[in-house]
């Protein structure tokens, strides 16, 4: 019985991928109409069966508005900057001062984790050298960090930025996490969990 | 009224693209070592991208246009990252950085503490 349950919930793992395929098709032919439907899925079908991923345990939950909040801030953070290192790089006089950050997230899910991942460092500035998944540590090489200040408020906009992934689809549970560190406590928690290690 | 809306419009979406282009040639040459390079290499095009792509779909207003556009800077937005961390993760395990740049590294702090 419940490896029926089981197998149940595996196949309705792989349906939302599987629409976005289809979708996706649909979107490179520029039209939609019963007949890309209907080799879309055909289509969308073999792609999932012959190029088996990892199954990745979605959230269950989409808050359309706090999603929409999300790619909207992520776009106004490209343009500002993109524009930040442009002007970095034709500045007359350059002091390069760059450093690798350790940020601690709050989240448990891998899919927030590579949300968070991609969005920060498809934002100018930051690229992600590694990753800690186990205990959900970003490691980012930062461009253009000069203070103590500088790191702080990076360290800030990338919590935020996963806070507001969580808002628009993470799990009720991260939602909860989120809800339970309030911003001023959390570089406590940090130094009390680095302290030991 | 709006013909010249949208020359200016189109003027400077293809500027920024264009302009973003060139910062990111420029940073290639000057920034320093691989890490700072890469974030020139993969980054202010992605903007560029977008405002070149933006452009494309405002002048030819079809369905087929902006949804194959939409695809089009997704796809770059989530493919640009990965090659971004690839590069800088083989960059780092490999020693190309130059830590006089760096003024924290907290990755190198972290596995001397384990």
């Amino acid at each position: 019985m419940t490896t029926r349950r089981e197998r149940l919930d595996a196949v309705g793992n792989q349906i939302p991928p599987l629409i976005a395929l289809i979708v996706l098709w649909m979107l490179l032919w520029g039209e939609f109409s019963w007949l890309n439907l209907l080799v879309g899925i055909v289509v969308g079908i073999v792609v999932t069966v012959v190029f088996y991923l990892v199954p990745v345990q979605l959230s269950g939950r989409v808050h359309p508005l706090h999603t929409v909040v999300f790619l909207v801030r992520l776009i106004a953070d490209i343009v500002r900057a993109s524009i930040d290192v442009a002007w970095l790089a034709v500045k007359p006089r350059l002091v390069m001062s760059n450093a690798i950050l350790e940020i601690q997230l709050r989240t448990r899910s891998d899919l927030i984790l590579t949300w968070t991942a991609v969005a920060t460092s498809i934002v100018p500035g930051s690229i992600v050298v590694d990753i800690d998944r186990e205990l959900s540590i970003l490691y980012l090489h930062v461009l253009n960090m000069h203070s103590a200040g500088d790191i702080e408020r990076f360290r800030r906009r990338v919590q935020d930025t996963e806070r507001r992934i969580v808002r628009g689809f993470g799990s009720r549970e991260d939602v909860e996490r989120m809800r339970g560190v309030r911003p001023a406590d959390r570089r406590t928690q940090r130094t009390t969990r680095k302290g030991p290690s | 009224m709006s013909g010249v809306l949208h020359d200016v419009l189109t003027a400077v979406l293809i500027l920024a693209g264009a302009v973003m282009c060139l910062a990111a040639g420029i940073g290639l040459i000057r920034f320093p070592d691989v890490l700072s390079r890469l974030h020139a290499a993969t980054k202010p095009q992605i903007f560029g991208l977008m405002a070149v792509s933006t452009d494309v779909a405002i002048n030819n207003f079809s369905v087929g246009t902006v949804t194959l556009v939409v695809a089009i800077v997704a796809f770059q937005s989530l493919t640009a990252p990965m090659a971004a961390h690839l590069v800088g993760r083989a960059a780092y395990e490999t020693e190309h950085l130059r830590p006089d740049l760096l003024i924290v590294d907290e990755l190198r702090d972290r596995r001397a503490a384990c």
